[in-house]
């Protein structure tokens, strides 16, 4: 068996080295007994049932299984559960405490940074990891910072504001105006009831002055 | 995306990681893993026994020493080089790649070392290496040794590191002169290995170049050594002759080959406009600093 | 007093997502995220071949391994007579290969065992001996007399030609061109592409013996033909299949067809009677799924001097794979292509398409496009290009020349649609203005002089959207209409399903929106259902951007059935009758005393403790819309780039969209939607192929060769909009997910192709990779994309 919590075949498992591991994810200590393969994606996945870390290619490109360990962003899947041991994993999970969202999670709501939600909590992670370093970045700061996350909904150009959203936000800034456009609805669930931008900006977008791509 | 089974060790010393690899047949060093990982993923790699060695203590550094040289131990990040203001200061050619290899995430794993070790030729580093002169230091059960990076590597992701060494650190030796130099990537989009790539190193005295060294990517079966370009410019003041003969011998010493990413010719012609680039910038950036 | 519509989440407010709740939490529910009891997992053995007979499969390896449950091969299939199974477009194909292999990556065999690591071993442990066979890569291949026949398969299959089909008016088209002053000709290829949404496919089958019942979680954007379907083929009760698919990590087309691998999880459930999981890896998705376009294109136009379009002659070849599994509705062979040059008046058009087999991925799909609507516009605004370099005139120009005038509608296109509306002229004109254009072709010309090359490209198109009426369009016999079904419970609140099946598009927030314009129902006091085919009404899914032509239309029509029976209701309690009556947002009054009225929420209550004599209690109904036409969106997209010369790297430098989607419902995700599509588009122009090498490897097989843009190199965009309210939708909306997709690449080329223009390059066929664009400039020719063709 390559984990713990499945039945065990009683064949497989004697001849299979399984080793333990302790993890504290999202703040909490966890062990489980797995076999060395096991790539941590799939631990947290399966294993810890934190089903907001995304799978979405073979090869280490599209950033959706990004977690973050001791601080650091990494691509779950391309880590084997058995290095994380000993070490503090940080998922989507742990963004938002019990009664609050976290500034990132935020953003993305307010400026539309996600559409299918399957590339985001792996975008957030590289989001966080960068606004853990840099407060105040720029919009190119933001794009190189989300370069190994992969989204196909949204052209990246709401992410970014979201990004920048969740800064203002975190250096107890007014969020900026630049966003989507307002929502003067009211019917904001209670407990997401983030400060909205009071009305749209005039300008068409902010990334207007972006430098095109390097090709 | 389901690797086959290994068996996995995480010694915290290299002389127990030396012996774990001696005593097996089919072991494999697991550092950063953002090469190994991949390819045991789809299966091209199933080594039987992993020796994992990030609990090895004290190998993250990279630091300029007093006799000028500079070293990266085997556990030191790309991440940690591209954020680095030691390395922005005494490495230009290794400061101008760290962004360009791999992506961000990648980066925040990936180690120095290791990507010399995988031996890619499509790898940044090696050619940076080989542009520097820099050497890996090896060592076995039999202690330590240095193999200059252009040597290092034998082949197509093979080494000369015998089945019982790491390579535990890689060396820079000194500037002959002020060091300057820069780093060329065609990539099709962030994450992307080079189209092709151009590592130029620059030793300057007195506007006159004292050493240089040209490492090329993808554009051969392994890294290249363009050590015939890089003597056209030793001696010279980076007049246009020099450069462009720099960048001829460079385009010569390549051997691409044709593909979805661009024809021979397309790559070597990229070759020698990359060097032809890379000297102008930094006689510009020089002009700025003057 | 009427309720502010914007502040109930009405139209026209950018109501923030209520998905987004579970979303930004991971709290999601993907396929992947879901696990039942006892669940097996499976994993699928694929051909490495191209092409090539299988001798034979030895699995007792694979059966050997701890934790193998069982290993699935055709032979199999074939005993319970699913071996092949029917596809869309009236072929078979293969669901688990007996005979032959006809793409590398058909499925072969499939490896169910306790987990998915082990399932994985077992396919690495099964032997397949296969005897190669000559590989045919492109159409080229394909039509060559001696060209291996790929069906054999098929009775009276004797060449490798799916079928030709023909529109339009040959000999008046004639005619236009022999009274031509100028013929203007392209040859043009739109690569084989590939939807790739970030999560890839997968399934989890659930068959209950003792309810005889099965239950699959699946990524299907329709998941009610999916249940019509395997009906039919595994011959189970309609009643008796469950389909759910709870959220989907992106679609675009990919989504659509039925696969092998949810029919043999299927299988496996049934003969295992556990759950059976199938996640399918990128790779897998990359080279089997769904695909769009690849279709070649030898196009002319006939042309007055003045610039006045005479006549236009497209024929086409398009490549299919091994079988002919498009997913498209349309009554016709090669779906929605002649849409093409709809927005321009022309006298008259003939259009030819021929389509192949090739030993490559079947199942053309609708890749964020209404079934070949991409490639004709695509060809469309690169022909108009062509022409109007060649005749020496201005892009905008001849386009203003050219264009349907706001007061010609209703107008057929050349190829017989017909559009309803639109201002086309004021789209190019906005957009024109928001670049600049004059401004940046003197900068262009500036430029030049110093070695740069600058160029605008512009791309104009309108595009029907929104399949479709019952005449024209069905899937299998079934009707392209589409439903909603609206229960008011007695406090006023709602909850609402439909048919329809978000992937990103933001429906539960959207149709809410709806309701809540035509109800006064503020948008936060309904829920919206989607996707769960025992719950929610028949729909035919969203794909083809549909939803919010044909759905959207189901959700008023249901809410106004909903206001009809409450104005009842009303005229009751407040003791009038029905004809005095009036409504304003959330409220019936009496004529003339607005002040005596009664709310929406007050009918509801009535609705279940106090109806008038004779009424029938509750509030709820259902409405099933079958559109009289397609919508027609309108688009200018203009793009600015500069060339690198010395490497053949271009630069976005801008990129303008004007968008004339009709009513929006709620601009933010409109607005989403644009960029998204936008970015598809630039993906396409600039590094986004699949191709095959001669021997039918596929390249673009994962993300490392199937290149989706970062946040890097993502330009930025700017929107503007027009509106033109669709005259036949109830809230005069039109479809607005696909547009950017359609009409955005040819103005990245156009742009790329203005700046070499005076090199004397008229064509690079996509992706504009650097290569490609360094040839051109360095030879002055055209540089074709047309695969590599090996002579045997
Ligand atoms: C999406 C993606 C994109 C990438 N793009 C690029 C790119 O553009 N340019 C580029 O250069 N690289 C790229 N890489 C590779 C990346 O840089 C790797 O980090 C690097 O090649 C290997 O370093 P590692 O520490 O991860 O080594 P590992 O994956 O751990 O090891 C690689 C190989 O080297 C051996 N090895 C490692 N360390 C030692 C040691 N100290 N002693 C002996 N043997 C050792 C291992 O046994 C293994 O065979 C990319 C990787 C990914 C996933
Ligand atoms: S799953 Fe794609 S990078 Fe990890
Ligand atoms: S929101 Fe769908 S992939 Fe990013």
């Amino acid at each position: 068996m390559t984990s713990l919590f499945e039945e065990l075949q009683p064949a497989a498992a004697a001849e299979v080295q399984t080793t333990r591991v302790d993890i504290k994810i999202n703040g909490e200590y966890k062990a489980a007994q797995i076999e060395p393969r096991l790539l941590l994606a799939h631990l947290i996945r399966n294993g810890f049932r934190l089903t907001g870390t995304h799978t979405g290619c073979d090869t280490t490109n599209c950033g959706a299984c990004t977690v973050l360990m001791d601080g650091a962003p990494v691509k779950s899947c391309t880590v084997f559960a058995v290095q994380a041991n000993g070490h503090e994993v940080t998922t989507v999970e742990g963004l938002a405490t019990a009664s609050e969202l976290h500034p990132i999670q935020e953003g993305f709501k307010d400026e539309h940074g996600l559409q299918c939600g399957f590339c985001t909590p792996g975008m957030m992670m590289s989001a966080k990891a960068l606004l853990d370093e840099n407060l105040n970045p720029t919009e190119d700061e933001v794009r190189w910072a989300l370069s190994g996350n992969l989204c196909r909904c949204t052209g990246y150009q709401n992410i970014v504001k979201a990004v920048l959203w969740a800064a203002a936000k975190m250096r107890g800034e007014a969020p900026p105006t630049f966003g989507a456009p307002a929502d003067d609805s009211a019917d904001e669930i209670a407990d997401d009831s983030a400060e909205q931008p009071e009305e749209r900006s005039d300008e068409a977008a902010i990334a207007d002055d972006s430098a095109g791509g390097e090709g | 995306m389901f690797p086959s089974r290994f068996r996995y060790e995480a010694p915290t010393s290299i002389e127990e990681a030396i012996a774990l690899l001696g005593a097996n047949e089919d072991a494999k060093v697991l550092a950063g893993g953002q090469s190994l990982i991949p390819m045991m993923k789809l299966r091209f790699a199933n080594p039987a026994l992993l020796v994992d060695i990030n609990n090895i203590p004290d190998m993250g550094y990279h630091r300029a020493d007093a006799d000028g040289s500079f070293r990266i131990g085997a556990l030191c990040r790309h991440a940690d080089l591209e954020k680095s203001t030691i390395l922005r200061e005494h490495q230009p050619l290794l400061a101008a790649a760290a962004p360009l290899v791999a992506d961000p995430i990648v980066r925040s794993r990936g180690t120095f070392v290791g990507s010399v070790c995988h031996a890619d030729p499509q790898g940044d580093w090696a050619a940076c290496m080989v542009a520097l002169g820099g050497s890996i230091i090896a060592q076995g059960p039999n202690g330590k040794r240095a193999v200059e990076v252009k040597d290092f590597v034998s082949g197509p992701f093979t080494t000369v590191l015998a089945r019982d060494e790491i390579a535990i650190e890689g060396v820079v030796p000194s500037a002959q002169g002020t060091r300057t130099g820069g780093y060329l990537k065609l990539e099709r989009r962030v994450g992307d290995f080079a189209t092709a790539a151009v590592a130029v190193s620059l030793d300057m005295s007195g506007g006159v170049v004292k050493n240089a060294g040209i490492g090329l990517v993808g554009v051969g079966a392994q890294t290249i050594d363009a050590s015939e370009a890089a003597a056209a410019l030793i001696g010279s003041s980076l007049d246009d002759d020099a450069v462009d003969r720099a960048a001829e011998l460079a385009a010569a010493a390549s051997n691409p080959r044709g593909d979805h990413r661009g024809s021979a010719d397309y790559k070597r012609h990229i070759i020698s406009t990359f060097v032809t680039r890379i000297i102008a910038n930094v006689q510009r950036s020089e002009m700025q600093v003057a | 007093m009427a309720l502010d519509e914007v502040k109930i989440g009405g139209l026209g407010a950018s109501r923030r997502r209520v998905e987004d709740n579970r979303f930004i939490r991971g709290k999601g529910n993907y396929v992947d995220d879901v696990v039942l009891p006892g669940m097996l997992h499976m994993e699928i053995l694929r051909s490495p071949l191209a092409h090539a007979r299988i001798k034979s499969i030895d699995t007792s390896a694979a059966y050997a391994i701890p934790g193998v449950r069982m290993v699935m091969t055709g032979e199999m299939m074939a005993a319970r007579n699913l071996a092949w199974m029917p596809t869309l477009s009236y072929d078979t194909q293969a669901v688990l290969a007996t005979d032959k292999v006809r793409f590398q990556g058909q499925e072969v065999c499939a490896v169910i065992a306790d987990d998915p690591y082990i399932a994985r071993d077992g396919v690495e442990a099964i032997v397949v001996d296969y005897e190669p066979l000559p590989p045919i890569v492109n159409p080229t291949q394909a039509m060559a007399d001696d060209a291996v026949l790929i069906r054999d398969d098929k009775v009276n299959q004797n060449d490798n030609v799916i079928f030709d089909w023909e529109v339009g008016d040959r000999e008046s088209t004639d005619r236009a061109f022999a009274e031509a002053d100028t013929i203007s000709e392209i040859d043009l290829h739109y690569p084989r592409s590939h939807p790739s949404p970030i999560e890839a496919c997968g399934s989890i089958a659930d068959y209950d013996r003792s309810t005889s019942k099965l239950t699959v979680y699946m990524t299907s954007q329709a998941p009610h033909i999916v249940r019509a379907a395997v009906s039919m083929v595994a011959e189970i009760p309609e009643h008796m299949i469950r389909i759910i698919a709870p959220d989907l990590g992106g679609g675009f087309g990919n989504k659509v067809p039925v696969y092998p691998g949810y029919v043999i999880s299927i299988l496996a459930s049934i003969l295992l009677e556990k759950p059976v999981k199938w996640i399918e890896d990128k790779t897998g998705n990359l080279i089997s799924t769904g695909f769009g376009r690849d279709v070649y294109l030898k196009g002319k136009l006939a042309l007055r001097k003045d610039g006045k379009i005479l006549g236009v002659r497209m024929d086409t070849v398009s490549d299919h794979g091994a079988f002919f599994s498009d997913a498209q509705p349309s009554k016709f062979k090669i779906g929605l292509i002649h849409s093409a040059f709809a927005c321009y008046d022309i006298p008259t058009a003939y259009l030819t398409n021929r389509g192949v087999y090739t030993n490559k991925a079947p199942g053309g799909v609708a890749y964020r496009c209404s079934f070949r609507v991409t490639e004709a516009m695509f060809f469309q605004e690169r022909m108009v290009q062509a022409a109007a370099d060649d005749l020496g005139m201005d892009q905008a120009e001849f386009r203003r020349v050219n264009l349907v005038k706001d007061d010609d509608f209703p107008k057929r296109t050349p190829f017989g649609f017909l559009t309803d509306s639109g201002q086309y002229e004021k789209c190019l004109q906005i957009g024109l203005d928001a670049i600049d254009y004059d401004t940046f072709k003197e900068q262009k010309a500036e430029a030049a002089k110093r070695g740069r090359l600058l160029g605008i490209g512009i791309s104009t198109m309108t595009e029907p959207l929104g399949a479709g009426n019952s005449r024209e369009y069905d899937i299998l016999g079934i009707k392209m209409f589409d439903s909603a079904e609206l229960r008011v419970h007695m406090t006023g609140k709602a909850i609402l399903r439909t048919g329809a099946k978000t992937q990103g598009q933001g429906h539960e927030t959207t149709w809410a929106q709806i309701v809540a314009h035509e109800l006064g129902i503020p948008a936060e006091d309904i829920v919206v259902e989607e996707g769960d085919t025992d719950t929610a009404p028949f729909g035919m899914g969203t794909y083809a951007s549909r939803s919010t032509p044909v759905a959207g239309a189901a959700v008023s029509m249901v809410s106004r059935k909903i206001r009809a029976k409450a104005r009842k209701i009303a005229a009751h309690l407040l003791e009038v009758s029905d004809e005095d009556i009036e409504w304003e947002l959330g409220r019936f009054y009496v004529r003339g005393a607005q002040d005596r009225g009664v709310t929406i929420q007050e009918c509801a209550m009535a609705a279940y403790s106090n109806v008038p004599d004779g009424m029938e209690p509750g509030l709820e109904n259902n409405a099933y819309y079958d559109p009289p036409n397609l919508t027609w969106p309108f688009a200018c997209y203009i793009s600015t780039v500069e060339v690198d010369p010395l490497t053949g790297v271009w630069d976005v430098i801008r990129m303008v969209a004007v968008d004339d989607c009709g009513v929006r419902i709620n601009p933010m995700i409109v607005e989403g939607q644009i960029m998204g599509g936008l970015t598809e588009a630039y993906a396409m122009a600039n590094m986004q192929f699949i191709t095959f090498d001669e021997d039918g490897n596929c390249i673009g097989s994962n993300y490392m060769d199937y290149l989706l843009p970062t946040a890097w190199e993502t330009p930025g965009f700017e929107l503007h909009e027009v509106v033109t309210p669709c005259p036949h939708h109830p809230i005069g909306a039109k479809g607005i997910g696909e547009c950017a997709t359609v009409g955005g690449p040819a103005a990245f080329v156009n742009a790329v192709m203005d700046a070499l223009k005076d090199i004397g390059v008229r064509n690079i066929d996509m992706p504009l990779l650097p290569d490609r664009v360094y040839e051109a400039i360095q030879t002055g020719q055209d540089v074709s994309g047309h695969p590599p063709v090996k002579n045997r």
